[in-house]
């Protein structure tokens, strides 16, 4: 693999310095591309800049809405990351987002009325069950017959996302409602309750997302299962020897980044939505990949990229209307991300060399 | 690029040196590979480099045959300093190589790899292959698929591919680690041919016998250096395992085994079809080892040898139907993962060490997790590190591995050092039978010695040892019977003592009546 006199090798070794390297230099890297691009469009930098970075944290409320957006990214990279690490590609967090909202959504939708205190945890345990049933059908698939996850968890999203509209179209749509595909408003009962003042909506799926990310730091950096799935990502012959079964790490890779997933759903409907609708995340199952690869796949580190994440949702939406930049902004960021972080991730994994000029064919054998 | 005029032998002038290297030296960072190295080799010569895994041999013949440039010192190629930039500019010099590993396409034939390096169209290439392999004793089939040749054939294909380049030095890189006595004996020949033509041949290896029978001379490389320059014809093989160690080295003691007649290792009629096409399967293999013996499975690697290791270990399991065709201790296990047979008092030493029986880029505090997690390193579904550490600290400890500290990564341990650790893990098991595959493969012979001796001390005190190696001296060492494996058969075993490296050669290449005949001796 040579190109214009130069060659890529893979590096023997990685320096965690260099690993650690990875998102900062994404980073730094992402925001310059993106403010060149933005003045392109004729932006004022220094306001996009500000924007971006500096108002999300300027009000109580712009805080709370980093803080309700940055939760489902994180609680869904967690649970992710505990699949990458094993190698098991759930690319469908989106999918099982929504099918854990539709179903955490039956029991204030037919009991919109009650006050009961039970109908919060219901809805999170039915949530992060249906959640965990959606990425299971995967799981099934693969550990049966080697269907690829990172397939069909992406085609079960697109099933998710068909149900849900048959569902507001039709047996769920509110009575009263004019025909709007929505559900009727929940009642208080299956609302999360709020905190930090008046008209901030951050609310108690922060605490949840905090609980979750001391459980999987927990359970990632002290537990044998997660041990188990390690090794099986990152040696998948030690882990055969060993004896650590491959359908055991698919069945709980999956399972658990479904029940993230499907809890972030019940976030989304008990938050901020307060009903069932046709846009339920503006794309926060695939948001949630690349803050999962930008944290290092270790939960502390999600922690902060989901921050980060929440705020480039949140500036995105504050520099739409002051520097005027495109709506598409915030997501042109996150492909910038992306893009950024396999490159500076491959140049950590490989080198790039002269090839010596009569090198041939058989050269470097 | 391909052919220099001047690349055939001058008759006549024999004594002029043909390559001649005056203090090279070669480092990678602080790791010095090569130190001041001088060597003479003459037109038809056959010259060996000896040394111990690490010594240096590859390096030097990488800069021989132009892969990596020495960083000091000047190589004369027919008396002229020469820089050989490349491999394509060694072969124009006419320096060829084979390597220990074969670089050959397996799906198309013996002419048309042979065309990548050679010009020429494939019917005219073809003649030229067989008038080369009559005219060297080397039996190629031009019109052969790759895939279909043993290893002995297409290491006869890459001499071929050499030869057809006319070059003046042919440099063999442990040539014999894959052939079956016999295989050596006719390799000999052709090489004895080639020498009387002319053609100056380095001969990598560390096969002391070889190069007693084979070399005019040699080099012995250790820790990078030259510590002696010899006629292995008139040294022992002591005397030279001495001068590439530095040390005497113990032979392992082999008294006899006292078996007491029970099996803790059964197999019966294991058959297995492999997904790969071109893999062995295993056809209708029996073994017994009894409690106390080590019994030796020697062959020709690529004759179902992984297979069977992977059936025993669990790796690859049975249907449960046939789970009987593999008994521990008595009990049917054919069915049960890797982690239920160590349950069951099985454990297994792989042969690939970096990858499979310890997980690069861990620690060897999460390789000893691996799988001596059972001893007490896990509880409630927590690991407990404090038990875990003292695990692998005392497994470096008592074997010996050299490594920084516990933490130190799988992957930073030479190939002996983290076999000891291995080794040592498994024996922390408190197995009762113990497979082990090619335990000393590539190792240097300080840490082999090490590896035999713990084996026969597993041995003695009653434990079941399956030995699976490709090393005859090494199974002749330790084992107390042995079985050869060819094709995906198993023969019947004889007792080590009773038999010679002849004959289990001539088992290797599937006269298994050669065995039964000895056991016929041995019944009367």
């Amino acid at each position: 693999m040579s190109f214009l006199g130069f060659t890529v090798l893979s590096r023997t070794e990685t320096s965690p310095l260099a690993l650690l390297a990875v998102p900062l230099v994404t980073v730094v890297l992402s925001i310059i591309t993106m403010v060149v691009m933005f003045s392109a469009l004729g932006a004022d930098p220094g306001v996009v800049l500000y924007s971006f970075f500096i108002e999300p944290l300027s009000s109580s409320y712009n805080l709370g809405e980093v803080l309700i957006k940055a939760s489902p990214l994180i609680l869904i990279a967690q649970g992710l990351a505990i699949g990458f690490r094993a190698r098991v590609w759930n690319i469908g967090a989106e999918g099982q987002l929504i099918i854990g909202a539709i179903c955490a959504s039956l029991l204030p939708i037919f009991w919109s009325d009650s006050e009961s205190a039970w109908m919060l945890p219901g809805m999170i345990v039915v949530g992060a069950l249906a959640g965990m049933a959606w990425a299971g059908i995967a799981a099934y698939l693969k550990a049966s017959f080697n269907a690829s996850e990172i397939i069909v968890t992406l085609m079960l999203t697109e099933i998710a996302k068909q149900v849900l509209y048959y569902l507001l179209t039709g047996p769920l749509r509110d009575p009263s409602g004019y025909n709007f595909p929505q559900s009727v408003m929940f009642p208080d009962a299956g609302l999360y309750p709020t905190f930090g003042g008046d008209g901030v909506r951050a609310n108690l799926s922060v605490i949840i997302t905090l609980v979750v990310t001391i459980g999987c730091w927990i359970f990632v950096t002290r537990s044998f299962a997660a041990f188990r799935l390690m090794v099986g990502g990152v040696a998948s012959d030690a882990a055969r020897y060993a004896g650590f079964s491959q359908r055991r790490a698919i069945w709980m890779s999956l399972l658990i980044g479904g029940a993230a997933a499907g809890l972030a759903g019940v976030g989304e409907i008990a938050g901020p939505i307060g009903k069932l609708q046709p846009i339920l995340s503006p794309g926060y199952g695939y948001a949630a990949i690349i803050v999962a690869f930008l944290g290092g796949l270790h939960p502390v580190g999600i922690f902060f990229a989901g921050l980060f994440m929440a705020l480039v949702y949140v500036g995105g939406d504050i520099a739409l209307v002051s520097a005027g930049i495109p709506a598409s902004a915030p997501v042109v960021f996150q492909g910038l991300l992306l893009v950024f972080y396999l490159a500076s991730y491959f140049f950590v994994r490989h080198e790039v060399r002269r090839v010596p000029q009569d090198t041939r064919l058989r050269g470097a054998a | 690029m391909l052919m220099a005029s001047g690349s055939t032998p001058v008759p006549g002038v024999p004594s002029a040196s043909l390559l001649r290297l005056e203090n090279i030296s070669k480092n990678y960072g602080s790791l010095v590979a090569n130190d001041k190295v001088n060597i003479d080799i003459r037109p038809g010569e056959i010259h060996a480099v000896l040394g111990e895994n690490g010594a240096g041999k590859s390096t030097l013949m990488k800069m021989i045959f132009g892969v990596t440039q020495p960083n000091a010192g000047t190589i004369y190629w027919k008396g002229q300093p020469t820089e050989i930039t490349s491999p394509a500019r060694a072969r124009a010099l006419g320096i060829g190589m084979v390597f220990q590993h074969f670089s050959l396409f397996e799906t198309i034939t013996v002419a048309e790899n042979i065309s990548f390096t050679v010009p020429g169209d494939i019917r005219e290439l073809s003649q030229r292959i067989r008038a080369a392999s009559e005219a060297f004793g080397l039996a190629v089939e031009p019109d052969a698929l790759v895939y279909k040749l043993s290893v002995g054939e297409r290491q006869r294909v890459e001499l071929v591919r050499c030869l057809l380049q006319e070059p003046s030095l042919l440099i063999l890189d442990e040539p014999t680690s894959v052939l079956t006595p016999q295989a050596v004996e006719k390799l000999f020949v052709t090489l004895r041919m080639l020498s009387d033509r002319g053609i100056a041949i380095l001969y990598i290896s560390h096969k002391l016998e070889e190069i007693r029978a084979l070399c005019h001379s040699a080099t012995i490389l250790r820790h990078g250096q030259v510590t002696g320059q010899v006629d292995p014809r008139e040294e022992t093989s002591h005397s030279l395992a001495k001068m590439m160690v530095g040390r005497d080295i113990p032979r392992s003691a082999h008294a006899e085994a006292r078996p007491d007649g029970k099996v803790a290792l059964r197999v019966s009629g294991l058959s297995t079809r492999e997904r790969d096409p071109h893999a062995v399967n295993l056809q209708a293999v029996n073994l017994e080892v009894r409690h106390g013996e080590i019994l030796g499975i020697a062959g020709v690697s690529g004759n179902g040898q992984q297979a069977l290791s992977r059936y025993l270990s669990g790796e690859e399991t049975l249907p449960v139907a046939r789970r009987g065709e593999i008994e521990i201790l008595g009990d049917a296990v054919g069915h049960l993962g890797p982690a239920e047979r160590r349950r069951q008092g099985l454990s297994f030493i792989p042969e690939e060490r970096l990858g499979r029986g310890a997980a690069p880029g861990l620690s060897l505090t999460d390789n000893m997790l691996l799988t001596a997690h059972r001893l007490g390193m896990v509880s409630r579904g927590f690991i407990r590190k404090r038990v875990r550490d003292d695990h692998a600290e005392r497994c470096i400890r008592e074997m010996d591995v050299r490594c920084g500290g516990s933490g130190a990564n799988a992957s930073s341990l030479s190939g002996g050092n983290l076999q000891k650790f291995i080794v040592g893990r498994e024996m922390m098991l408190r197995p009762k039978v113990m497979v082990v595959a090619q335990p000393t493969w590539g190792i240097d012979i300080g840490a082999a010695a090490m590896v035999r001796q713990k084996l026969i001390a597993l041995r003695d005190e009653g434990v079941s040892i399956l030995l699976i190696s490709e090393e005859l001296e090494e199974l002749f060492e330790i084992s107390d019977r042995m079985a050869v494996m060819f094709e995906g058969r198993m023969s019947q075993p004889v007792r080590t003592r009773a038999t010679t490296p002849e004959r289990i050669g001539q088992m290797m290449v599937g006269l298994f009546e050669a065995s039964d005949e000895m056991a016929a001796e041995a019944a009367q």
